[in-house]
């Protein structure tokens, strides 16, 4: 795919004029401005990420918040997300699997452990049924009762009655990511629309949850796509963007797609960050693959202010020691549970 | 007992080497049983992971550490 870059001398111009409204005054960047980050040269990528991290520090503080996820129930899903190996349409070996309560508790804990003030429940279903609902009240109810954390959830589309449900047993954050931009989401998942996706959202919104909504680059979409993208985010204003880095997973209908370049995955961290000067933006899967040790230090001091530890639904993220390291050698601490709620 | 599957692809240990099944494998659980092919229950913890074989049992992050 071919990518315009600006010229050296318009990219000072337009960092000139994201540090004014975004860092000065604290407005984000539209999709057009967006996309003329995306689009700047090699050159200036470290000065975009300094400034990210300005606008980071100015609006969002030196804390990270540090959060833990597990899958309840594993594969044999329905949808057809492209990029997913639990899709139950496609070739992936990952089988079935539900987690038991206990299970649930012991992946709390060790998500606590860590220091991290958020524990996130996640599905792989086209929504939940009765019988998972009933699984997260006992698992959220347990949860409360042994861990001091606070729990989210990811059990994908809602309707309305589900949503009083979780705000009921105390879930204080959805996520639901529209997973890319409006116009590439056709070519992501054909089973569900991203209306379907942003009508969950603001039902989540409405009733007072968090909203945590984020995606995956380099799906194969369009520089234009991924502006487009930020661009919708900004509009939905989400609590939390957990922004995945694409890794393709064997079997899926993506599994070709190549992984992208570490230099335009911290392009797209200083973006996402100038769209979105206030939100929490969460390093999530893909990191390790795309960015390695240097890149993830490169972004925690480009615009991220969180971070999954330890391992994913389907793959293993590295040792949340190395990570909790890194932050300390950083001088960024740890976002308390109290401080989060 | 030998290995006789590669345990992310599921292909045979005698007709390639693996390599990038090995690399991938540091950021991945097992998925099929290195002895028998068939593909295993997993689940991924926070801090760790299982894997169960139908025939030959669990596996789980220490032992294949081990």
């Amino acid at each position: 795919m071919t990518q315009t870059t600006q010229p050296q001398a318009d990219a000072a111009v337009i960092l000139q004029q994201a540090r004014e409204q975004v860092l000065d005054r604290g407005i984000g960047l539209s999709a057009d401005q967006v996309l003329q980050v995306l689009q700047l040269p090699d050159e200036s990528v470290a000065d975009a990420l300094a400034l990210a991290h300005e606008v980071r520090m100015k609006w969002c503080g030196p804390e990270v918040e540090v959060e833990g996820i597990v899958s309840i129930k594993t594969g044999g899903c329905p949808e057809d997300c492209h990029f997913c190996s639990q899709s139950g349409l496609f070739t992936s070996p990952v089988r079935s699997v539900w987690l038991n309560i206990e299970e649930l508790v012991t992946a709390a804990k060790q998500t606590a452990a860590t220091g991290a003030s958020e524990f996130c429940i996640v599905a792989a279903v086209r929504g939940p049924d009765e019988n998972l609902m009933s699984q997260m009240r006992e698992g959220v109810a347990a949860i409360k009762e042994a861990v001091d954390i606070n729990v989210a959830a990811s059990l994908g589309i809602l309707t309305k009655e589900q949503v009083d449900d979780l705000v009921d047993m105390g879930v204080h954050r959805y996520n639901h990511n529209l997973e890319t931009a409006q116009s590439y989401f056709p070519n992501v998942v054909t089973t569900h629309t991203w209306d379907e996706r942003w009508e969950t959202l603001e039902m989540v919104r409405d009733s007072g949850m968090e909203v945590c909504c984020g995606g995956i680059v380099g799906m194969g979409e369009s520089v234009e796509q991924r502006a487009e993208f930020a661009g919708q985010l900004g509009a939905l204003k989400p609590h939390e963007v957990p922004l995945n880095f694409f890794n393709p997973r064997p079997g899926t209908p993506f599994e070709e797609v190549p992984v992208m370049s570490s230099t335009e995955a911290l392009l797209s961290i200083a973006a996402f960050r100038l769209a979105m000067p206030t939100t929490v933006l969460r390093f999530a899967g893909g990191r390790e693959i795309t960015l390695g040790e240097i890149g993830t230090r490169d972004g925690l001091l480009g615009g991220i202010n969180a971070v999954i530890v330890g391992n994913y639904l389907t793959t293993l993220g590295r040792p949340a020691d190395e990570d909790l390291e890194l932050l300390a050698d950083l001088k960024m601490p740890i976002k308390a549970v109290a401080d989060a709620l | 007992m030998e290995a006789l599957w590669c345990d992310r692809c599921g292909e045979s240990l005698r007709e390639a080497d693996h390599f990038d099944c090995q690399v991938a494998r540091n950021l991945e659980p097992p998925r099929f049983c290195s002895s028998c092919r068939r593909r295993m229950v997993v689940q991924v913890l926070p801090a760790g992971w299982s894997a169960r074989c139908s025939e030959h049992g669990v596996v789980d992050q220490l032992n294949n550490d081990e």
